[in-house]
């Protein structure tokens, strides 16, 4: 099957988003499948031979966060080029409602089309303005498909329609046997996420490591993601400075590995987190986790059975909870173990059927994705200068 | 002065009124023409399944009672395919009933799949029940966006919709047989 997939969120910069759509396409590629990514990417030439430049991303704040999108005339050539070019069975926009190269696929395409919707809008002010658009881009989709229950809401309560459950997924195979990155003088406890961005909530947990490292001298913190620590960490008294350690941005095998070294992962979000993959990460890699207590975590934990949960934002709680699991090796070899089984369900492999049957349904029968030219402003402006381009 | 820009006026309301209109009748066309496709997508995979089963009755893998409510509820939905949806669909849950009965669990399930003559044959109508689900599921949506855009009342006072018939979900029980689903 011939599959383009488009992806909303800058390639080069590390997110959940990205990170699934690349998993995506080289799990379908593995088994056997022609996939195309089109995206916004900062360095073309780090792009991977499956994935197409779609333009360079634009920093915007979008639904709450800093988000790198790409839009404009341009792009949407961009993407027009790439929907003709590509004679795809299927057309897969991630995050149809984030205003970047997905709407302007989903514009531009007529055919067999699937969007997964991914994170949870809590605030439909963004509906509202673009619920006219956003309308008219989703009703062409043929299935949607939400990767958690919380992202399944959005599209219930704001959209009308409903969508297929398809749970986010990890490679578990990338994970399992990762061997650990350094050895740690004593436990270690794991941050990954953006340290910078309020929402993974990395205060929380520097105000709970003050109280371990009093309780547990060689306690370490281990800072996983991007982000300025001098900014992040300038609050924090030297001495405890010397027990945290900045591995800063890691590859995905490092990272895999880094998870792999931890005693315990730490997941103190305070919110916009629709799914946790990372949790799953870090059971796969076979650290026990604990996690604040959003809807999302609780359900990937299996309401605590797979990992220890804290009440959102109570850092004094979080200091309880990670003492109590350090002193308790039988406990966290337990979490290990139900977090390996829990893992298992969301394999890429599993995952990727799932999408397949999906696709199968709605390709049935059908021609394949073209371009849409019928009653687009933009698009015909787009069309004319990429004649122009083209001509020059 | 006054009547001129009066007339200027009128004629902005007018474009942005005409604008409006071409935009929706645009739009109704989109829906009419995806509710064509998944309808379209949705008979392919009924009729992927009816075949199937039979094939599954055909092959002696089951004993002869079995397979002869299996052919005979697949013979009914592969008649019924031209018939209006509502009794298509009666046919077609009946064929979703039977199949349910043959293939109770997982453990029947393996042991069919031992028996066939072909490993991947149920593996395939597995592919096709969770399809035929999903298709129908797609299709159920397209309508109901389509509903929605035709209950307007600009929509219905114009006509926007032509002589395209009110657009109709398809109701039928297709759950996919347990044993075959069980992971």
């Amino acid at each position: 099957m011939k599959i383009g997939i488009v992806c909303p969120y800058a390639w080069d910069v590390p997110g959940g988003v990205s990170a699934h759509i690349r998993d995506q396409a080289e799990t379908l590629i593995e088994m056997g499948h022609d996939v195309s990514v089109i995206t916004p990417v900062e360095d073309p030439d780090s792009l991977p031979p499956y994935a197409v430049d779609g333009g360079r991303p634009r920093s915007v704040p979008y639904n709450g966060s800093v988000a790198r999108l790409t839009f404009g005339v341009k792009a949407t050539a961009r993407v027009r080029r790439w929907i003709r070019e590509g004679e795809f069975d299927v057309l897969h926009v991630h995050e149809p409602l984030a205003p970047s190269l997905g709407v302007l696929a989903c514009w531009s395409a007529r055919g067999p089309m699937v969007a997964t919707v991914h994170s949870s809008i809590e605030r439909s002010r963004v509906l509202v303005t673009g619920y006219y658009l956003a309308q008219t881009a989703l009703e062409k989709i043929s299935a949607l498909v939400a990767v958690s229950e919380h992202a399944r809401r959005t599209i219930v309560d704001h959209l009308g329609g409903d969508a297929v459950l398809i749970p986010n997924g990890v490679r578990v195979d990338h994970y399992q046997d990762a061997p650990p990155l350094r050895e740690w003088p004593g436990p270690a406890i794991g941050f990954l996420g953006r340290m910078d961005e309020p929402r993974k909530g990395l205060p929380i947990l520097l105000e709970a490591f003050a109280g371990i490292r009093a309780r547990i001298p060689d306690a370490t913190l281990v800072l996983i993601g991007p982000g300025d620590p001098d900014e992040v960490l300038a609050e924090v008294p030297a001495a405890l400075r010397s027990g945290i350690v900045v591995l800063g941005r890691l590859d995905e095998a490092d990272k895999a590995r880094a998870l792999a070294s931890l005693s315990v992962y730490v997941a103190p979000n305070t919110g916009g987190e629709s799914f946790g993959i990372v949790l799953l990460e870090a059971m796969a890699a076979g650290a026990p986790v604990v996690a604040s207590d959003l809807d999302a975590f609780a359900r990937v934990l299996d309401e605590g059975r797979c990992g220890a949960l804290f009440p959102v934002g109570d850092s004094a709680a979080l200091e309880a909870t990670v003492i109590d699991l350090l002193g308790n090796d039988e406990e966290r070899r337990r979490l290990v173990a139900a977090g390996a089984r829990r893992v298992a369900a969301y394999d890429w492999r599993t995952v990727a059927g799932d999408l397949i049957d999906v696709y199968a349904s709605v390709t049935a029968g059908q021609s394949r994705v073209r371009e849409d030219l019928r009653g687009q402003i933009v698009g015909r402006l787009a069309r004319r200068r990429t004649a122009e381009g083209g001509a020059q | 002065m006054g009547a001129w820009w009066w007339a200027v006026g009128a004629l902005v309301v007018l474009l942005v009124v005409g604008l409006y209109l071409s935009m929706t009748a645009g739009r109704l066309d989109r829906l009419h023409r995806r509710i064509d496709t998944s309808l379209h997508a949705l008979d392919t995979q009924l009729l992927r399944r009816s075949a199937q089963a039979l094939d599954m009755a055909a092959s002696g893998v089951y004993d002869p009672a079995t397979a002869v409510v299996l052919a005979d509820s697949a013979h009914g939905a592969r008649a019924a395919s031209d018939d209006d949806v509502v009794s298509r669909g009666l046919a077609e849950s009946d064929l979703t009933r039977v199949l349910l009965e043959a293939i109770p669990d997982a453990q029947e399930a393996d042991e069919l799949r031992e028996a066939a003559p072909d490993p991947t044959m149920l593996d395939d109508l597995r592919g096709t029940c969770v399809r035929v689900q999903l298709s129908r599921r797609f299709h159920n949506d397209a309508v109901r966006a389509c509903r929605q855009v035709r209950r307007q009342r600009l929509v219905r006072w114009l006509h926007l919709a032509g002589h395209t018939p009110w657009p109709e979900t398809v109701e039928m029980d297709d759950t996919p047989p347990p044993g075959l689903t069980a992971r």
